[in-house]
């Protein structure tokens, strides 16, 4: 039998991942039920290159289910630096670990060790590509902080062109009946073509597009909100004439719902002031907490599924 | 220009202008020890300017890459000086070694052994993705 891990989250049925959700939920109130599933199991961390909140939420999943964590945090600790290929090193952790979690710069490269492995490889983040977990603890914090995943107003704010957790959310989120996008995005970081034709309008999903974000956040029930990279400019004059619009202040947040929430894969750099933390709606610290609710409860799954 | 009919052969036809040589670079065409001419810039009542292959041997060839190119292309087997068979070339649900992967952050692009496959992603478009990192095909 072939083994399963996660590389995309299109690989999960929608039933799937409400199973996920409600084992998650289980766990956030129960702990001590799951404290020792995964007794004597180990799980290895590969992580091609540097991330504090992936990296040691799948860490402490693991210990909280009661198992062990091998590993690496850089590329230049491990058998990467002397030239070994990633097939090679998924070999080799296979033979340690019974489930690893990968982040590489380089995308496909989960893919790649899960064809080479008969062991669950977790994709943590492939360069621009896929970072399923996230999507996970997204799709989680909205379920948690909200209610429900459908009949929802989503408002995604800031890189949309680059982002690629946005483009794992509206893939996602698609799924559910009653979801509608509002795109707040300077013209140069637009959502892409390719989510617009192959996800929205291949399944009918309405959205639109906008460049200001006071114009739509009344109708908001979820902002998430990325982080507009100075970078991705052409030139400095454009950086700060748009930068300003796309930054979350208390005073914008006046014109939201009471119920409204704000996400945030983070690391935050400017574009949510730290005034907002304190507000009820602001969610994105939760959604780092439900990141290793989520993680604890794909690992369950994947270790069951391949035992 | 006349070039010869073939006794038995290969034409493949309707090539879109100006992709005559990717194609004979795909199929490896200057290995063969037959006769193999290219056309290009032929005319064409339906598109105006098409390349034509005319291959003078009946070789197997895998014209898995035709499909990709452009389904339109007419594949005709001629033996005995006559048509024989025609077809379109199907588009075919995988790419294998055909095409390379042009994304820079592909992990294919630092580990030179994997296999570059591209998977059928839109039939109606004729959009292939890589395997890895879902990078659009160039055609």
């Amino acid at each position: 039998m072939k083994t399963r891990g996660l590389i995309d989250i299109a690989e999960l049925t929608t039933a799937e991942i409400d199973a996920m959700m409600e084992v998650a939920q289980d766990i956030v109130d129960n702990p001590a039920k799951y404290s020792e599933k995964c007794k004597g199991k180990k799980l290895a961390t590969l992580f091609y290159e540097a991330s504090t909140r992936t990296r040691l939420s799948f860490e402490a999943a693991m210990l909280d289910l009661g198992g062990s964590v091998i590993g690496f945090s850089d590329a230049q600790s491990s058998s990467v630096s002397k030239g070994e290929s990633v097939a090679d090193t998924a070999r080799t952790i296979e033979c340690f670990a019974d489930i690893a979690a990968m982040r590489h710069p380089k995308e496909g490269a989960p893919l790649v060790a899960q064809m080479h492995v008969n062991i669950p490889i977790i994709n943590a983040g492939d360069g621009g590509h896929n970072h399923p977990t996230q999507t996970l603890t997204d799709l989680f914090t909205i379920r948690r902080e909200i209610g429900h995943l459908d009949n929802l107003v989503i408002g995604c704010c800031g890189d949309l062109k680059f982002g690629r957790t946005v483009h794992s959310l509206v893939t996602a989120m698609s799924r559910y009946p009653g979801v509608r996008f509002v795109f707040i995005s300077p013209e140069e970081l637009r959502i892409p073509e390719h989510v617009r034709s192959e996800v929205l309008d291949a399944n009918n999903i309405p959205y639109v597009e906008t460049t200001s974000l006071d114009d739509v956040m009344g109708e908001l029930d979820i902002l998430y909100m990325t982080r507009v990279q100075r970078e991705r400019f052409f030139n400095e004059a454009d950086y700060l004439r748009l930068r300003d619009s796309y930054i979350l202040t208390p005073e914008k947040l006046k014109a939201a719902k009471e119920d409204m929430r704000v996400l945030h894969p983070l690391p935050r750099v400017n574009e949510i002031s730290v005034a907002v933390d304190d507000d009820p709606r602001a969610a994105y610290f939760r959604q780092v907490k439900n990141g290793k609710f989520i993680r604890m409860a794909l690992i369950l799954k994947l270790l069951a599924e391949n035992a | 220009m006349i070039i010869g009919n073939i006794r038995d052969g290969i034409v493949i036809d309707h090539i879109p202008a100006g992709r005559g040589m990717d194609l004979y670079s795909y199929l490896k065409l200057g290995k063969l020890d037959c006769e193999v001419a290219l056309i290009k810039n032929a005319e064409s009542g339906k598109r105006g300017k098409k390349d034509i292959i005319k291959i003078g041997a009946p070789i197997d060839l895998d014209f898995t890459i035709l499909g990709f190119v452009d389904p339109q292309i007419t594949v005709n087997i001629i033996e005995n000086g006559k048509r024989a068979k025609k077809f379109h070339p199907a588009l075919p649900e995988t790419i294998m070694h055909l095409i390379k992967c042009k994304n820079p952050r592909c992990i294919t692009s630092c580990e030179q052994e994997l296999p570059h496959v591209f998977r059928l992603t839109d039939r109606e478009h004729g959009v292939y993705r890589c395997m890895y990192c879902e990078t659009k095909a160039e055609k």
